[in-house]
């Protein structure tokens, strides 16, 4: 791939960014989230076209406008959800849409091709029967079965993307098991991972991207965590954020032993008033999780919470909000504002049904009054408080979603990636709310995976991997090495 | 507020249209007897409309509204009861169905289509079993009891009566207090209410609720007046009349959008053009084909109307994000 560059609306993805494999190569592509790497592949798979540059294979330029084209050149990806039709047995699931058919009225072949799925099953290493339906197998044996798809197509270029997220340490074995065998037999593979120790061991070069440029490239001998890690992060952050804050109160919230719904490790922290403290980790490492847990949208499996001192029993979110905790969470459309109400009817919603224990009038006069103070205080840009959510754009969004809370005083505020999904501007605009928050008293935790947000704005940061709090890190300590180190598994 | 203004230019049109073709339309006979039908349907159109705005559906209505018909005419002859204390009762049974409407699809997340479609086999095969699908009535007995449907009071059908009480009732639930907001609210997005601290599964239980004790009245209201309930086919697809009435009146099958008002005026459409059918001369063979095409024609101008208005506020947003 030469020169790829993509824009999306507002957005450069990729900037002139070259990537080139060799036969019988496992490469890696790392960078952090955003840094370009899935549309870098989905360029590759004929998903959408790039604005710029051109793809080669074996020295000749290809047009790859369709997912079509790119299976026809051999290109086959593994995406982080498996696109498999769970009911269907694996034989199905790898001709799905190609079965072998007898004229004229497409009767399929099923004999044949449990016959062709067995021998690629056998191949990838699979031992169980073709008739078995995909959803009665691990999550580490689908993959299989969705490598064995790929080679059915006679793939030559095999893209993996996040493999495994969700496998256990054995299935991810014997997945680089099967990955050596194929990389014997000349099948070239990009592999896509957080997890650098797995790059480290498996990939022959890796390839760094960076906000949309490649910025650098290590060879077999030069692949270390620290390299990685190196060229991942180190830039400039410093004038877009805000200032650190005042001072810091009491412990607003704090939790021990603290275990969420579907994470195994405990978490042991505490916020203080005034306080930011970041909450690192990388994708599926149990930050919304904990957020969820926190809030009572998930029960949570032990440990206990305290409010400013207080113990609490948190069994939904209304128990939060009574307790004074609010949250924004990650997915604003569908979770943090219905899009289809009014700007007033959203953000007086929590303040309805935290004083629901009065008679349940609807005391408009009020509705109104508190929607038009967080409009000004937050500087809402919208035509009235009567238009819908739905008509703002993302980052006054954002800003109905975090009004709603601070219309009833809260003391702790929890905010699951507060800037996905908004441009650059109101990004600035929303640390420096954030910022001011605490400094008016609120204690707030900012899950985030953007490495820069949680450095430019945090006063401590706690690091999550694999459902575990890896450690918390004071302001003067918390550098990009150090908490990509624990994010990835390393200690301090 | 435009949605029923464009219903109410309907229904006007729609009385003007018929009462051209036949002017008996506007005899005070016809206008009590019709009255007193759109109540009978407006009724439990407004349970049904409140369970449709909240995200949910009903289809046990219609079996609901025999159940309770039976209920009382079948306690009244053979248990010797008073209809009134059967009418308390049966009423108590429907909330009982309405809650468990509710915990099943709150509690154990089943689909409400699927829960009330199978309690409306339930209830209909229940209701014919133990009646041995005998026709019950009161005969010429309980006189009071069947002016509940039959009578009127001031000169206005007693059924008109009750449905007023009812709709006021429910529009200042459903306008005026948090909980109407809520079950806006909950159509619109369950989750996102959720995390603004709606009980949502209370909320939704109490829709059922609400939707199976409205049935339950209409069903009381139904053997008062026809004082004949037959266990077969009394109030077979009621609930598609009041899933109609609600469309008709403004409600989105998404939820979270309808009015009771809207309500009442869409029941009231489907009665009219019922009438109309009949006094205009239409072979009543035809009756389903027009209402259908009647109720598919609002839809569509509904939904273009709609188009054209987000084309609009697109448009109008456009300079200001620039």
């Amino acid at each position: 791939m030469e020169g790829i560059t993509k824009s999306f609306p507002g957005v450069r993805a990729l900037d002139r960014v070259d990537l080139e494999l060799y036969p019988g190569e496992v490469l890696g592509l790392i960078g952090e989230n955003g840094a370009g790497k899935s549309t870098l592949m989905r360029i590759l798979a004929g998903v959408y076209p790039a604005n710029e540059g051109r793809i080669l294979i074996d020295g000749q330029p290809v047009r790859i406008s369709s997912v079509h084209d790119s299976m026809a050149l051999g290109i086959s990806i593994i995406h982080q959800e498996l696109n498999l039709a769970d009911n269907l047995d694996i034989a199905t699931n790898i001709f799905l849409g190609r079965e072998f058919t007898v004229s004229p009225f497409k009767v399929v072949r099923s004999r044949a091709l449990a016959d062709e799925a067995k021998k690629l099953i056998a191949s990838v290493g699979l031992d169980a029967p073709v008739t078995t339906p995909v959803e009665k197998l691990s999550p580490g044996r689908q993959q299989l079965v969705e490598i064995a798809k790929a080679l059915s197509m006679s793939a030559r270029i095999l893209v993996l993307d996040e493999p495994t997220s969700s496998l256990s340490p054995k299935e991810a074995e014997s997945l680089f098991a099967v990955m050596s065998k194929l990389k014997a037999e000349g099948v070239s593979m990009i592999y896509i991972s957080h997890r650098l120790p797995e790059v480290e061991e498996i990939c022959d070069r890796v390839v760094v991207l960076r906000d949309g440029s490649r910025v650098g490239e290590l060879k077999r001998g030069e692949i270390s965590r620290d390299a990685m890690v190196r060229l991942m992060v180190g830039r400039d952050i410093a004038r877009f954020f805000p200032d650190a804050g005042k001072r810091q109160g009491e412990p607003a919230l704090a939790v021990r032993g603290f275990r969420p719904a579907d994470v195994e490790g405990t978490f042991d922290f505490a916020v203080r008033q005034g306080e930011i403290l970041g909450v690192f980790g990388l994708v599926g490492a149990g930050r919304t999780e904990l957020a969820r847990s926190l809030f009572g949208v998930e029960p949570y499996s032990g440990g206990e919470v305290t409010i400013c001192g207080r113990p609490v029993n948190i069994r939904s979110p209304l128990d939060a909000i009574r307790h004074g905790i609010g949250m924004v969470p990650e997915d604003r459309k569908y979770l943090g504002v219905i899009l289809e109400m009014a700007v007033r009817e959203n953000i007086s919603l929590p303040d309805f049904c935290s004083g629901c224990s009065k008679i349940g009038w609807l005391d408009e006069r009020r509705e109104a009054r508190i929607a038009e103070e967080q409009v000004k205080a937050l500087d809402i840009r919208t035509p009235g408080l009567a238009q819908n959510v739905e008509f703002l754009s993302g980052g006054n969004q954002q800003k109905v979603a975090l009004a709603k809370w601070l219309a009833i005083g809260p003391k702790v505020l929890i905010l699951d990636e507060p800037t996905r999904g908004i441009d650059v501007g109101s990004k600035s605009e929303i640390y420096r709310l954030i910022r001011r928050l605490a400094d008016e008293g609120l204690a707030v935790i900012m899950i985030s995976s953007e490495m820069e947000e949680i450095l430019g704005l945090s006063d401590r940061v706690l690091v999550v991997h694999e459902g575990r709090q890896k450690g918390i890190l004071e302001r003067e300590e918390a550098g990009e090495e150090s908490i990509m180190r624990l994010a990835t598994g390393g200690t301090t | 507020m435009k949605k029923i203004l464009g219903m109410t230019i309907l229904l006007v049109v729609l009385c003007v249209a018929i009462n051209l073709a036949n002017d008996r339309f506007m005899s005070a006979v016809n206008q009590q007897n019709l009255t007193r039908q759109i109540a009978l349907l407006a009724i439990f159109a407004i349970g049904e409309g409140i369970v449709i705005l909240s995200g949910g559906i009903d289809l046990s209505v219609g079996s609901v509204i025999a159940f309770a018909g039976l209920f009382v005419a079948y306690a009244v002859s053979s248990f010797g009861m008073s209809p009134w204390t059967a009418s308390l009762i049966v009423l108590g049974v429907c909330a009982l169905i309405g809650l468990s409407h509710g915990a099943l699809v709150t509690k154990l997340k089943l689909q409400p289509f699927i829960v009330t479609l199978c309690s409306m086999l339930v209830l209909r095969g229940l209701s014919r079993g133990l009646t041995q699908d005998e026709t019950m009535g009161f005969g010429d007995k309980f006189e009071s009891f069947r002016r509940l449907g039959n009578g009127d009071w001031l000169g206005i059908p007693t059924p008109v009566v009750i449905l007023v009480v009812i709709a006021i009732i429910a529009h200042f639930f459903m306008r005026y207090t948090v909980y109407g907001r809520y079950l806006y609210a909950i159509g619109r997005n369950p989750d996102a209410a959720r995390y603004s601290g709606v009980k949502v599964d209370r909320m939704q239980t109490g829709a059922y609720l609400a939707c199976a004790l409205l049935a339950g009245v209409a069903g009381i209201l139904h053997a008062s007046y026809t004082n004949s309930v037959q266990p077969a086919t009394t109030g077979n697809a009621y609930e598609l009349y009041a899933i109609a009435a609600a469309v008709l009146g403004g409600c989105s099958m998404r939820g979270g959008e309808g009015t009771v008002l809207g309500i009442v005026i869409g029941a009231s459409v489907m009665r009219v053009m019922y009438n109309g059918i009949i006094l205009v001369g239409i072979p009543t063979f035809y009756e389903f084909a027009v209402i259908g095409l009647v109720i598919l024609i609002g839809v569509v101008a509904d939904a273009s109307v709609k188009r054209r208005a987000a084309r609009v506020s697109k448009s109008a947003r456009q300079p200001a994000k620039a």
